[in-house]
């Protein structure tokens, strides 16, 4: 990986670290934070001098650049919609550092082969770690289990069938002893497959007028409950996906309160759009969970302020043109979220920017088991993997900006809220005045 | 009226249009040689991706009976389409000429979205379990003629019984009923009531819905003017819906002796195909010993008349006697 031979120093900005916020300039050099301090811009020598080039962060916080937890990256097996540079460019401009690339590939991430090309991919592109999750089950088939102690020796931290909920509590419960044993996380997609047949939408009032077949909470809230029971018996450590029902915030709320080793995450979709949206029958809103009712929105909210949901994560889902051209059975689940999840998560989630940094770096950087390189306060001599935000401009996105192979995203009319304007991946300066460097 | 996709988009002074264009073109129907030329050199295509001989036919005949020429695509909805989108297909039958798409699909939502990848007119013949809007149009132009209440239904009590949670019949024919006044109970064990609805019986209410909400057949069926009996798909045990056939028949089905509590003058109305045995098990014979009036193949021949009224009225034009060049 080339390394940006010249040193550059972060101006004018305010660092947003656990112990509080500082304005300070940030000197990097040689992949690491070298110094931050305030002033440095007129210590150091001025750029035209030799000094370090200078990268204004006026208005800006900076803090450790994001993680998402859950990111379908398409290849291998769907490269014509989105491929691991694709989708690193993507994640660049988001803001993001690391990203886990979700197993369901073709072939499926359920063996070290796979596992290792996702990752050298990743490595290729050069943009953001590619941190590769893993199967639970062999071709998430839900019946034989993945092979996690070559996969854990291989450094899979997260495991998931995502896509599909794992279905036979049997598989589930042998899935989490093993878990225990080696010290990994689980993260389920809690959905009871025979409540959901054919749904393409949140069933409700919604979901009845418009003759849609209806995806009810109850087929999340079920799963969700058996597999805390699960973890209460066990002791692994489980990550919930994507939660979408306000009874799916109390019962994690109570399960935390209980001391399980429980995480969970929310999509910034699922804060920000309402079923509703389906009014309109154009497939760009069907997603898996469903986008659901101002109720949940305002309880997964309260969920993500007090603490009972850890991340946002993207589930960002890129679709070709053509999958999404067709009635809403036909079309495929799911939406894009990388380019766009900051400035969903600081205009709709109520939070503020330094929970926002919390929930899309700190934690999930934790969950993911990237917290080596990822997730830190900015200070000297940690990895230089850092986000510059304006956390205040409102924007749009254009559907010119979009770098993803796919288009499939919902905000073309949605105002943002929070810009990302520079990004330093290890040092090197991947994003810069919000565009590719 | 660009397009016709929902009932709900519609109003009652533009249902009341459109149900006056069917009495012309009842008119038209009835001269020794039924035929106009007010969409001579028009090209209606049906586009049906779910079988339905029945709604088919009915349109062609109606778009043959205003001299306009008519392509027929059919394709089982569940045919894998090789690569290619439900819009590349549609754009390029698109390309060849067409002025309106009559489309059926088994899944809600697809006419709407057919609105956005053509510029032709586009007229939904069925869409999952959403809307069927010229059966709704059909059954109100069929109810208020045979009442003789011109465009008037107040005060009309109609119960609608089965299976109205998977039914875009219900959807459309409930809206049109509605807007010309009559009051409708819809009558369904709770499982085969659409999710927002199933807490209603008990008072808790969907305002989408304008309707009254039962559980009983027996405590309803001697107080209304109109018995409209839905399908009911004998596939539905396998998903749990009912226990059987027989079960459904028993408790909501139109029985002899159910038939007895009705009031002599009565209407029976169904959509059609019917389901003999199930939600229909009486004669026609016994029909007429107790005064109910079977509409039901009356709506049939409505049909024609009332699907030529919305294909007449998405073009501007007069007269049907005048051509539209």
């Amino acid at each position: 990986m080339t390394e940006d031979p010249r040193p550059f120093l972060i101006t004018g900005g305010t660092a947003v670290n656990r112990s509080g916020d500082i304005v300070a300039d940030v000197l990097v050099d040689d992949g690491r934070v070298v110094r931050v301090e305030p002033g440095l811009d007129v210590a150091l020598p001025a750029e035209s001098s030799g000094g370090p080039r200078r990268i204004d962060a006026s208005g800006c916080l900076v803090s450790s650049s994001f993680v998402d937890l859950h990111t379908h990256m398409r290849e291998p097996g769907k490269e014509e919609a989105e491929t691991i540079a694709t989708a690193s460019q993507a994640a660049a401009l988001g803001g993001y550092g690391a990203v886990v690339a979700m197993p369901n590939t073709d072939p499926a991430q359920d063996n070290v082969a796979v596992v290792e090309f996702v990752r050298l991919q990743g490595a290729r592109s050069g943009l953001v770690d590619v941190s590769p999750s893993a199967c639970i089950t062999v071709g998430r088939n839900g019946t034989q289990l993945a092979p996690f102690h070559s996969l854990a020796a291989a450094g899979v931290r997260l495991y998931t069938d995502d896509g599909n909920g794992v279905q036979d509590p049997l598989v589930m419960r042998r899935a989490l002893e093993a878990a225990r044993e080696l010290d990994i996380t689980l993260a389920q997609h809690c959905e009871v497959s025979r409540l959901t047949d054919g749904a393409v939408m949140h069933e409700g009032c919604c979901s009845s007028r418009l003759g849609l077949p209806g995806w009810p909470a109850i087929a999340e809230v079920l799963m969700l409950q058996r597999d805390i029971e699960l973890v209460r018996e066990t002791g692994a450590k489980m990550h919930f996906l994507h939660l979408s029902t306000a009874r799916s915030v109390e019962i994690v709320r109570q399960a935390k309160n209980d001391g399980l080793p429980i995480t969970a995450e929310v999509t910034p979709h699922h804060i920000s759009l309402t079923d509703e949206r389906l009014a309109t029958f154009s497939a760009i809103y069907k997603v898996n969970p469903p986008l659901r009712t101002m109720e949940d929105i305002e309880a997964l909210r309260a969920g993500l302020l007090d603490g009972t949901i850890d991340a946002i994560a993207t589930d960002h889902a890129p679709h070709a043109p053509h999958t999404k051209d067709q009635d809403l059975a036909a079309a495929p689940p799911g939406m894009l979220g990388l380019q766009t999840a900051l400035g969903v998560a600081l205009g709709h989630s109520g939070c503020s920017a330094r929970r926002v940094v919390e929930l899309m770096s700190w934690a999930p950087a934790r969950i993911a088991g990237l917290e080596a390189d990822h997730g830190g306060d900015i200070v000297a001599g940690t990895n230089a993997n850092i986000v510059v935000f304006d956390p205040s401009m409102s924007w749009y996105q254009t559907a010119e900006s979009i770098v993803s192979k796919s288009v499939n995203t919902p905000y073309l009319d949605t105002p943002l809220t929070g810009k990302v304007r520079h990004v330093s991946y290890r040092g090197r300066l991947t994003v810069e005045n919000g565009e590719l460097a | 009226m660009k397009h016709l996709i929902s009932l709900d988009d519609i109003g009652r002074d533009e249902l009341v249009g459109l149900l006056d264009t069917a009495d012309r073109m009842a008119e038209v129907l009835s001269r020794p040689q039924p035929k106009v030329p007010a969409l001579r050199a028009k090209t209606v295509a049906s586009l049906f991706f779910e079988d339905s001989t029945r709604t088919r036919l009915s349109f062609e005949t109606a778009a043959k009976r205003l001299s306009a020429d008519v392509m027929t695509f059919s394709a089982a909805s569940s045919s894998v389409n090789k690569g290619e989108s439900l819009r590349d297909t549609v754009e390029t039958i698109s390309a060849m000429g067409v002025d309106v798409f009559v489309v059926r699909h088994k899944t809600a939502g697809l006419p709407h979205a057919i609105t956005t990848w053509t510029d032709a007119h586009v007229v939904n013949a069925g869409d999952g379990a959403h809307q069927h809007p010229t059966q709704g149009l059909l059954d109100a132009f069929t109810l208020s003629r045979a009442m003789g209440r011109g465009n008037d239904l107040t005060g009309v009590r109609v119960a609608m019984v089965g299976d109205i949670r998977h039914s875009r019949v219900a959807r459309s024919t409930i809206r049109s009923l509605t807007l010309l006044g009559a009051q409708v109970t819809l009558v369904a064990p709770a499982s085969l009531l659409p999710p927002s609805l199933i807490d209603a019986a008990r008072g808790r209410v969907d305002p989408a819905w304008p309707v009254e909400v039962s559980h009983d057949l027996d405590s309803v069926i001697g107080d209304i003017d109109v018995l409209y009996l839905l399908r009911m798909q004998r596939e539905r045990m396998d998903s749990a819906f009912i226990s059987s056939p027989n079960e459904y028949s028993a408790h909501f089905g139109l029985t002899a002796s159910r038939l007895g509590w009705m009031r002599p003058g009565a209407f029976l109305m169904h959509p059609g195909p019917m389901n003999h045995g199930v939600e229909f098990a009486v004669s026609a014979a016994e029909l007429a010993a107790q005064g109910v009036t079977n509409l039901i193949t009356t709506q049939v021949t409505n049909g024609i008349a009332v699907r030529m009224s919305v294909l007449f009225s998405l073009f501007s034009i007069d007269s049907p006697e005048a051509a539209h060049d």
